[in-house]
């Protein structure tokens, strides 16, 4: 056998090898991407049907009277993330930035290790939490108390997050701006921040969809509330919660309507996901 | 020739490691002084310390003198903000501000600053910077597209422009020329002659020939010590130390 063949023996060794090892990957992927598929077309099947223009407008009907609608845990879990963004998106963006400005001091490394274990806290202790400090002591259930659980889950995404993007700047670039007599503060906020603003909006959003989708955190909190409410003291309805509810039910109208909520809840998160690939597109080009 | 920037017992630390033993060099008025030397030796270091960059890092610090026109920068009272004013710096990577326009980028020092120009005057501040930096001519018609989105050469003439634009005495230049191909390299080459009419210039380079070229004095440093310092046509044609002849015929380094 002269050398060529032998040669061209061990190609087509390796060249078997090499698409062995893609069509695993491309396996693997698929494996990964079926429950994601899955749970969107079971959502549909199920929930597409009872989804109308009663379910946005409408307020819950008693059991065995058709019709009625979600319109106030729409309402609701729209209110308790936006409070909770509210409270929760400057604490995590400073605590992130004063991170990635302190990286080695010694108080940075507490937060650092602080955030990483409220991450790992089941959510379900936050509500307890909440329960106990706010609930108990002040107004009993209520708007604010849900959207404190909520925010105490995202400060430290967001923290993290933001700590992440911000040393992914160039330290060229606040090199450069320090050089041109810039003050640090006005470096961090106007040069290093800003560049990293659409990877922290990116993390934000994430944090956001993520609440979005809490129920256990409001069963102590907002628990819940079968009218029209908007006000910051009284107990208010989400859509978690609402699918909690009736999806244990033993009524079959009130187990589509839940199933009517699960597909809007993740339309709603679905939506926000894509608007995060909308506000970081061509975001590559700044992070360089 | 007055001395616009003296070094005097200069000294300079990461952490307990010592970067630069005991420097004493002068830097003449609107004459180009190139600081040459195999990598590592201290040259970076030594100009970051001219001005108060090297600070910048964490756990870095010196000690000595640097007077500029006669007065410490590292006096007490010193603010740093207030030195880097007046000692403008270029980098060795071109650092144009991703997120602003070539007229932003070049106007950055001043609105980053809090100082905000008439429209007239910023505008003719940008045109007068980005001549210096022989950047005008090609891009005076995108004043507004990304300072990024500029070839290497002409990013790095930016940070040039931006730097002018502060409008400082010193310009401090850390291997300018290391990332940009030869034509690039030249006209940097050609602006130093020109800029050095109304600015004191120090460069750091690795390339001899660059050094012999353009700059006026040279000063040879080798592991932290400044070995030899002297007009660049006695360094380069007949040095007096062992070390500056090796390194500069290419025995070493």
């Amino acid at each position: 056998m002269s050398d060529f063949q032998a040669q061209r023996k061990l190609d087509l060794y390796r060249k078997f090898k090499s698409n062995f090892m893609v069509g695993v990957t491309i396996a693997a992927t698929v494996v990964a991407l079926i429950p994601l598929f899955a749970v969107l077309g079971y959502l549909l099947t199920k929930g597409a049907a009872s989804v109308n223009w009663a379910f946005f407008t409408k307020l819950p009907t008693p059991v065995g009277q058709n019709g009625g609608g979600m319109a106030n845990a729409i309402v609701g879990t729209f209110e308790l993330v936006g409070i909770a963004t509210l409270i929760g998106v400057p604490i995590g963006v400073g605590g992130g930035i004063y991170l990635a400005e302190n990286r080695g001091g010694q108080l940075a490394q507490i937060i650092r290790f602080s955030a990483d274990v409220m991450m790992g806290i089941p959510s379900i202790v936050v509500g307890i939490f909440v329960y106990a400090i706010f609930v108990k002591p002040f107004y009993g259930f209520s708007t604010l108390s849900g959207s404190i659980a909520l925010a105490i889950i995202m400060i430290p995404l967001v923290t993290r997050t933001a700590e992440e993007m911000i040393l992914l700047v160039p330290h060229e670039l606040r090199e450069a701006a320090l050089a041109l007599g810039v003050p640090r503060w006005r470096t961090t906020t106007s040069v290093v921040v800003r560049t990293a603003i659409s990877g922290i909006a990116t993390g934000v959003i994430l944090a956001v969809a993520r609440v979005a989708g809490e129920t256990a955190p409001l069963l102590f909190t907002a628990f819940g509330n079968r009218f029209w409410s908007t006000s910051l003291f009284q107990p208010i309805s989400s859509l978690t919660v609402q699918v909690y509810t009736y999806a244990i039910s033993p009524f079959a109208d009130w187990q589509r309507q839940a199933w009517a909520g699960a597909l809007v809840l993740t339309a709603i998160v679905l939506a926000m996901e894509l608007g995060v690939r909308w506000v970081t597109r061509g975001s590559a080009r700044v992070a360089r | 020739m007055a001395d616009k920037v003296t070094v005097r017992h200069l000294r300079a630390f990461f952490g307990k490691n010592e970067a630069l033993h005991d420097v004493n060099l002068n830097f003449a008025e609107n004459r180009v002084t190139a600081i040459i030397g195999p990598s590592g030796c201290g040259k970076s270091t030594l100009v970051r310390c001219i001005n108060r960059m090297h600070e910048v890092v964490p756990g870095a610090t010196c000690t000595g003198e640097v007077v500029l026109d006669g007065e410490d920068i590292y006096a007490p009272a010193v603010d740093p903000v207030q030195v880097r004013r007046r000692i403008g710096m270029v980098f060795q990577k071109p650092t144009p501000f991703p997120t602003m326009s070539i007229e932003d980028n070049v106007a950055a020092g001043l609105k980053l600053n809090g100082i905000s120009l008439p429209r007239a005057d910023r505008d003719r501040l940008v045109e007068q910077s980005l001549k210096r930096s022989a950047l005008w001519e090609e891009v005076k018609d995108r004043l507004g597209r990304p300072g990024a989105s500029l070839s290497g050469g002409q990013q790095q003439r930016l940070c040039v422009a931006r730097a002018l634009a502060v409008e400082p005495e010193v310009l401090l230049m850390d291997e300018p020329c290391s990332a940009l191909d030869p034509i690039s390299t030249a006209r940097i080459e050609e602006l130093l002659l020109e800029l050095k009419e109304s600015y004191t210039i120090i460069i750091v380079t690795h390339n001899m020939q660059q050094a012999a070229r353009c700059s006026d004095f040279t000063a040879f440093m080798y592991a932290g010590d400044l070995i030899e310092f002297g007009e660049t046509k006695q360094i380069f044609t007949n040095p007096t130390k062992r070390e500056t002849e090796d390194y500069i015929t290419g025995r070493f380094g």
